[in-house]
This record gives structure tokens, sequence and C-alpha cells, in this order.
């Protein structure tokens, strides 16, 4: 399967096979009206499999949530066709409104304008927990 | 400190001043009966909790402050729909100081992430209870006369019980302090308290399902009550609502300088024979909670 290059645009590489649509979904590229890709099962050398999306427009990308669904995951800032820029990432330690809270017995759950924030409570496992209720973010 | 939200947000100097005030108070009460005139203290109950409120409110009275509030949510503005946020907004312009109670967790942090006027987590849900917590701390500390080298026996419901979790949290923080957890396999303790406070901080901890076997060993004994409001299936709370029961048997092999401990109200699960016992503390821990209460009152209101 080929996908052309972009001139300008975002390439989001090493996202750990699987999780690429739940990636799409986190960011709100849904919303794009410019081409995007998502490679789903793409062969790695590192990884074997791994998922990659491609943004054929200069958007900015919530870094936070990328390091919140998978710190592995590298950010390619494309420009001209050449790799202007590579981002490692880092788990964030606070992250805002890309995840919501399950338990139903938070707060979250009926005060409609509050922002979901979690934290990162334990780095080793990337273990986040709701501010308010502490619950573990699934 | 500017509220209360959580025990841990205090440190172990903060909670020794706090003990200290509340010692002082028991040795001197009429010193403290004017400290907060003319102050009032909004308790804010969007769930019922009778001893709760009414230990905050005996707290207020006898620092000479007054009280005013709701016992439940129907006779807030909750009812029409009025958020957390706009609530304490609107009470800290009546009120110095807002002891609130609420089913949602976390509700207290977003009070407090608006209020004007401090707020004290009176109980959010499962969740904290940082007043219980300052309680069952200095009952230990007058039964004991320290906050280390002691040995804590956990009984009962280890995996809903809020004031299990936070009082292990709290005196996780304290030397040479070791853990027996007793309940059943389907209560214990949760997961992530072990890994996350206990091996983190490489606390002395065993579990077991024996409360007379772990009786000998034990400084304090810490009962709690299977909550029928924590379990969304009722077959459940009634298979295990009985697991424990205290009565004077049970204690045989237990030290004479044993306290025992349970945060109230109990059903059955200690024995009312056990209420004569000189080792029964738990009514004494109720008076502790008014008096920790008054020392927590004073501190966030800044009143010397």
């Amino acid at each position: 399967m080929i996908i052309g290059k972009i001139e300008n645009g975002i390439v989001l590489d090493h996202i750990k096979a699987g999780e690429g649509m739940k990636l799409y979904k986190i960011l709100g590229l849904d919303s794009l009206d410019c081409q995007v890709a998502l490679i789903k099962n793409a062969e790695s050398k590192k990884l074997g499999k791994k998922d990659i999306i491609k943004v054929d427009r200069m958007i900015d990308v919530n870094l936070d949530a990328i390091g919140y669904v998978d710190p592995g995951i590298t950010v390619n800032i494309i420009k001209e066709g050449r790799l202007a820029k590579r981002t490692h990432i880092e788990p964030p330690d606070e992250i805002t409104d890309i995840i919501k809270c399950k338990n139903p017995r938070c707060i979250t759950t009926t005060e409609q304008e509050i922002p979901h924030v979690f934290r990162l409570t334990d780095r080793e496992n990337r273990v986040y927990r709701c501010v308010y209720c502490e619950s573990r973010a699934e | 400190m500017k509220h209360l939200i959580d025990i841990m947000e205090l440190t172990t100097e903060e909670i020794d001043e706090m003990i200290e005030t509340a010692t002082r108070i028991i040795e001197s009460p009429e010193e403290y009966s004017e400290r907060c005139r003319g102050k009032k203290l909004a308790t804010l109950f969007f769930e019922p909790s009778t001893r709760t409120r009414l230990s905050f409110e005996a707290a207020m009275y006898e620092l000479g402050g007054n009280v005013l509030g709701f016992s439940e949510a129907q006779s807030s503005s909750a009812a029409k729909g009025e958020s957390v946020a706009d609530t304490v907004r609107t009470v800290g312009a009546y009120a110095d100081i807002i002891a609130m109670r609420h089913p949602k967790e976390g509700a207290p942090l977003v009070a407090a992430a608006r209020s004007t006027v401090p707020v004290i987590n009176a109980g959010d849900g499962g969740h904290n209870h940082p007043t219980q917590t300052l309680t069952d701390l200095l009952t230990i500390w007058r039964e004991k006369g320290r906050l280390h080298d002691l040995t804590i026996g956990f009984c009962g419901d280890l995996k809903f019980g809020r004031t299990v979790h936070s009082l292990i949290g709290a005196m996780s923080r304290y030397e040479n302090v070791k853990f027996i957890l007793i309940s059943p396999e389907e209560l214990r303790i949760p997961e992530y308290l072990k890994k996350e406070v206990l091996d983190r901080k490489n606390m002395e901890y065993t579990e077991t399902t024996d409360l007379e076997g772990a009786m000998a060993d034990l400084d304090i004994l810490y009962m709690t009550r299977v909550q029928r409001e924590r379990f969304f299936n009722e077959q459940d709370y009634i298979r295990l609502k009985d697991s424990y029961i205290l009565t004077p048997d049970k204690l045989k092999n237990a030290g004479e300088e044993l306290s025992i401990l349970h945060p109230l109200p109990r059903v059955n699960e200690i024995s009312v024979a056990v209420d004569d016992d000189p080792r029964a503390k738990y009514f004494e821990q109720v008076l502790n909670g008014k008096f920790i209460r008054m020392a927590l009152i004073l501190k966030l209101l800044e009143v010397k």
C-alpha cells in the first residue's frame, strides 16, 4: 500500500499498533478537512508493527495527549517535503480535557463545566488518576 | 493552608500543631470559648450525616461562633440544578468558613477552587474524609502518646472503607508503623493502595482473615462497618456484613494496652458488651472529633 509524501504537515510515527485510532479521536483529527492518513499495522524494525498518522497540513497537535496515549510516539514536522523537526515525547505530569473520568461517583459526571484533569501518579507504570476522585484512567 | 480536602495535603508538622491545639482546648476549654466570636461556619451537607454535621456545629459553637447551613441536598439550591462552584461562592458571602459533605467524589475540591473562604471536606462519597482521619490521629496520640512505633490492625471492610485508606496514608509517614489488615477476601485493601502507598514507602504489613490470631500483636484495633451504600449489589452486602463481629470473647488474646477504635456509626460489628471494656475508645474518639475540628477551624481561620 502506498501513501504519498506530504509537503507540509505532521507525521506521528511509532504509534503502538492498534492505538492509532484512539489517538486519531483524542486529537480530534476527524474534524479536519485536509487529507489525513491513518495507517494501521505498518511494518516496523523497532516495534514489529506500528501505526502511523499523516496529516497534510501544519496543525497544532496536543503533545500532552500524545504523551498520554504513548510516549514512544515520535512527532515529525514536515516542511517543504523535508523533515524539519523530530520530537520525542515525555509522559505529561497532568492532562486536561483529553479523557473523561468513568467513575459514576465522580463530581465530573454531574458538573458539566469543570475540566477533566488527570495527574500522573506512577511514572513507571504510566498510571494517571482523576484529580477529583483519584480513579485510575482507563 | 487555606482549605482541607485531603489528609495528605497536611504535613506531619501541621498535624502535630493541630493535635497540640486540640490538647490545649481539652485542658482549658474556657480559654477558647470566645475565639470565634462573630465568625460563621456554613455546614453544606448535600447528603445527610448527622454525626459529622453535629460535630462541626458543636465545634464552632464551643469556639463562640455561629452556624448556618443545610443538611440535605433537597433543601439546597442544588435541587434546582445549581453547581457546587456557584453554591460555595454564594455561601462565601454569608459565612467565614465552609464544611461540605457531598455524595460526589471530588466535589469539595471543585468547591475549594472557587471558594473565597476556607473549605473543609466533611466527606465526599467513598473518597476522602480528612477530619475523621484527624480524629483518629488525635485519638491514637491521646491513647498512646505517639504516632510512631505502633502496630495497627484494620478490620472489616478494607476495600471500600475510606477511613481505613486515609488513616493508612496518614500513618505511613511515621516511623516503624506496622499494619495488620484483617478482612474477608472480597473486602481486602485495593491493589493500588498496596502499590502506591504501602510498597512505595516500604511499609510492613500483613493480610489475614484471622482477627483473633492477630489480636495479641496489636496496639490499635480499628474496626469498620461494612457499608450498605458502597455496594451496588444488595446480595453482596448481606453476605459480607457480618464477617467480623468483635465480642469480649474475641478479645481474650488482646493486650491490656490495646485501644479499640471505630469511626462510627456501628451496626453490629462491635458487640455492645465490648463498650464497657476499658480498651474500647470509640466514644472518646467521637469527643476527640469535636476537639480536632475546633483546632482545624482555628487554623483555617487563622485565629490564635
